[in-house]
């Protein structure tokens, strides 16, 4: 589109304000990390590296990341299984109440999270008097973790077509065969993103996991959110954050690679 | 799996659909719908006013309750006016840089854009919201550097949750964008079409559907959320924190508060489902 130079550079300039507001607060929780002083103080009095060092030996993080990673990767695990075969099943068949069930997938996140977790914990101790703990929280986390599987496989399979499976099984491939050798490999790499965006969502997930973790289950969000008031412990927060920060480069140079497309699969 | 048995699910499609669907369908049914529906149910009973516990009494005096007490009136008007602000600023700011992505930028540089766009999407929701705490405090960030700050307070809520919510907005708008040929922006502009004609008249009806389906994050996300209100909104309550702290003391009636949130969600996904907004989710 050709543009004057003057809309050109309003949009530039709109461009760079709009990278400096999504920035400069993550950088403000980095450089506190820095920061001598052990309450919030702003610009740092000095800097120190003091409580990396002391947010290494945190039991409570560490523990609460190991927590996290178990859940994410169960919760990720199911959401792979159950998300894969809804999406066959919407893409490659049509029948009755088709799109009121790729209603239903999105449901999970198009409602506010706090309905979706108290009804779970409604349902698991009121109506059905199961203990909340590991269990509820993997299964809370699976049914919101399945439409990002879906939605990368789906978009995988329509791409894809029918016609290549059915020419596979024209040539007297089975089914099985077919699935194996044409549509997994085409597959994976919409699997492996799904796959990690449902592992994230669920890493970072508190509104639905206040609700269903019970007492005793500590995820990192649970343990960040009970010690952001505390005083004491900010400068650990701080730090804590700062990790988290820098660990997002990992899953967004991942979904680059692995999808192939520019937005890294779909949210 | 045998010959036979491979011919009789060949010549049975209907059990293949049986076969393929039958697990994730009853864990949506049961699980998911199931609990909405509890829930519901919940909201539908009363509780004992002595042990606490709630007893199955039917009765529509929680909803009588959440539609006639101001309190709850003045609380849903805020949330709502809040969801709708933050839907609004991460349009207005989602808009040029998906543009700027989808349509100016070399390639290069568009990837790279999208890149710093989703990165943070990634980072920890709690320190996002923390951070924004950090800026509007006291003696914070914006004080220092400003000389000012609107401190905690609805309008911190309003700036934290479109912060947190930018991405879900940008994403849709720009893959909206680039599916909007630019042979439809030369045709306008060689009819005489100045820039801002071709955005109201070719642009935005063409992402219109892809706004709208940001806007369904957006406004969903702000609906429900409550967390980031505790850490940036002061005293100021909006709809989740009543939910939040009448779930323990009240289940029914907190049923009955967030039954009225799912239905201001579900009013305006029926309203926007013709534009073809929810295929774009």
């Amino acid at each position: 589109m050709t543009l004057s130079r003057l809309s050109r550079a309003v949009l530039a300039t709109a461009v760079v304000l709009v990278l400096v507001v999504i920035y400069a607060p993550l950088a403000v929780v980095v450089i506190s990390s820095f920061s001598s002083s052990k309450t919030f103080g702003w610009p740092p009095p000095s800097y120190t590296l003091h409580w990396w060092g002391d947010a290494w030996s945190s039991g409570g993080a560490l523990h609460a990341v190991g927590v996290s990673v178990q859940v994410g990767l169960l919760a990720m695990g199911v959401a792979l299984f159950l998300g894969t075969l809804l999406a066959f099943g919407l893409s490659r068949y049509r029948f009755f109440g088709r799109n009121s069930l790729s209603l239903l997938v999105i449901l999970p996140i198009a409602l506010p999270g706090i309905v979706t977790g108290m009804a779970l914990k409604n349902a698991f101790e009121v109506m059905l008097g199961i203990q909340l703990g590991y269990f509820t929280l993997v299964v809370a986390h699976a049914t919101f973790c399945v439409v990002v599987v879906f939605n990368n496989v789906r978009a995988r399979l329509n791409q894809l077509g029918g016609s290549i499976e059915e020419a596979s099984m024209d040539l007297g491939a089975s089914r099985w065969t077919t699935f194996r050798l044409v549509t997994f490999p085409f597959l994976r790499t919409a699997l492996l993103a799904g796959g990690l965006l449902a592992f994230a969502l669920s890493f970072d997930e508190i509104i639905v996991t206040t609700f269903t973790a019970g007492a005793g289950i500590d995820t990192l969000p649970l343990w960040i959110n009970r010690n952001l008031f505390r005083p004491s412990q900010s400068p650990v927060v701080n730090v804590v954050g700062s990790c988290l920060i820098l660990a997002s480069i990992i899953p967004i140079y991942l979904s680059q690679r692995l999808s192939g497309s520019t937005t890294g699969g779909r949210v | 799996m045998t010959t036979a048995g491979a011919a009789y699910l060949h010549r049975h499609p209907r059990l293949r659909l049986a076969g393929v669907l039958g697990a994730p369908l009853t864990w949506l049914v049961v699980v998911y719908l199931g609990s909405l529906s509890a829930l519901l149910l919940t909201s539908l009973w009363t509780q004992d006013s002595f042990t606490a516990e709630v007893v199955r009494i039917w009765t529509l005096d929680n909803f009588r309750a959440v539609l006639t007490e101001p309190l709850y009136h003045e609380v849903l008007l805020r949330t709502v006016s809040v969801a709708v602000a933050v839907t609004l600023i991460d349009l207005a700011l989602a808009l040029p840089i998906a543009f700027y992505m989808a349509k100016v930028a070399r390639p290069r540089v568009a990837k790279l854009l999208v890149v710093a766009c989703l990165m943070p999407l990634w980072a920890s929701y709690l320190i996002k919201a923390y951070a924004w705490r950090l800026l509007v405090i006291k003696d914070g960030v914006f004080e220092h550097t400003f000389g000012g700050s609107p401190g905690l307070g609805l309008v911190a809520v309003v700036m934290t949750l479109a912060y947190l919510w930018l991405p879900f907005m940008i994403l849709p708008v720009y893959a909206g964008l680039e599916r909007v040929p630019d042979s439809h922006l030369e045709a306008s502009e060689d009819l005489g079409g100045r820039p801002w004609r071709t955005f109201r008249s070719v642009v935005w009806p063409a992402i219109l559907p892809s706004v709208i389906a940001g806007s369904i994050f957006t406004f969903s996300l702000s609906l429900g959320d409550y967390i980031s209100v505790n850490i940036v909104g002061g005293t100021s309550q909006m709809l989740g924190n009543l939910i939040y702290a009448q779930q323990t003391l009240d289940l029914p009636i907190a049923a009955a508060t967030a039954t009225l949130s799912v239905v201001v969600m579900a009013i305006y996904m029926l309203l926007v489902r013709r534009t073809g907004a929810l295929d774009r989710l």
